[in-house]
């Protein structure tokens, strides 16, 4: 499970660079975000383009990263691609995360 | 791994054999979204059978099989406008052989959110004629995906 991550002052955008967050590899990406939300970035933005294909185990891995990082912090998404939209809208988690069509401006080629 | 498409002159159909775990099921299901069959549908179609069919299988891997190891039998045939699914599998029998009701709990705030329960859920929300029985011992369930029309 690769995931890139850039802070730019109070945000941290962790890209997901895997097409798939799924069963098999869903601890794996639950495990590797805690690792690097470790410093206590205040706004944390999981950027989700690449993703095309999200099953109820990835969802509930990133609900579980959401919960770990509440209450004193926050975890964003953005760039839904269709099919994980779906599974936010079907399940209402569209309702529970702030959702960013993609990467809040003046991010995206943070470094 | 087995999969082969071969059309007919009534319908186009598909089948794979899958060991039973989450990298298989990956796999399989890379498999079978390659076959013509699945090929030939809308791009919002597949990603709806794809949804189903992993949440599906993941449940299988998971509970059917949570004790001793096996295989997993996925037929697809296309008929008419509908995607017809089966899946075999010779592990446990649902418990009282019911299909889990599946039903989004409702949420009070974030520590309170749950972080499962949703396969069953958005498989009863994306498919139709959701069907299980016990065959000889084995597990089959089956359901229908509407190939044309979205339905979300």
């Amino acid at each position: 499970m690769r995931l890139v991550a850039e802070q730019n002052g109070e945000i941290l955008v962790v890209r997901a660079m895997e097409d798939r967050i799924d069963a098999a590899c869903a601890i794996q990406f639950k495990d590797r975000m805690r690792e690097i939300t470790q410093d206590n970035c205040p706004r944390v933005v999981l950027d989700m383009a690449r993703v095309a294909f999200l099953d109820s185990s990835g969802l509930g891995a990133v609900v579980a990263v959401m919960k770990a990082l509440a209450p004193d912090r926050r975890l964003e998404l953005s760039g839904l691609t269709a099919n994980v939209q779906k599974v936010f809208r079907l399940t209402r988690m569209d309702s529970v995360f702030v959702i960013h069509a993609e990467v809040p401006d003046g991010l995206r080629h943070a470094g | 791994m087995a999969c082969m498409a071969y059309p007919s002159a009534a319908h186009l159909c598909a089948q794979v054999v899958i060991p039973a775990d989450p990298l298989a099921v990956r796999e399989g299901l890379k498999a079978l979204f390659d076959t013509i069959l699945l090929r030939s549908l809308p791009e919002d179609r597949r990603g709806t059978a794809e949804i189903v069919l992993a949440e599906a299988l993941n449940n299988i891997v998971e509970h059917a099989y949570a004790r001793h190891s096996g295989d997993i039998e996925i037929t697809l045939d296309l008929r008419g406008p509908d995607l017809v699914c089966r899946i075999l599998d010779s592990g446990l029998p649902m418990p009282k052989e019911t299909l889990p009701e599946g039903r989004l709990i409702a949420r009070a705030d974030v520590s309170n959110l749950p972080e499962g329960g949703f396969g069953w859920f958005l498989i009863r929300a994306l498919s139709r004629d959701l069907d299980y029985r016990r065959v000889g011992g084995r597990n089959l369930l089956s359901f229908r995906l509407n190939t044309q029309q979205a339905m979300v």
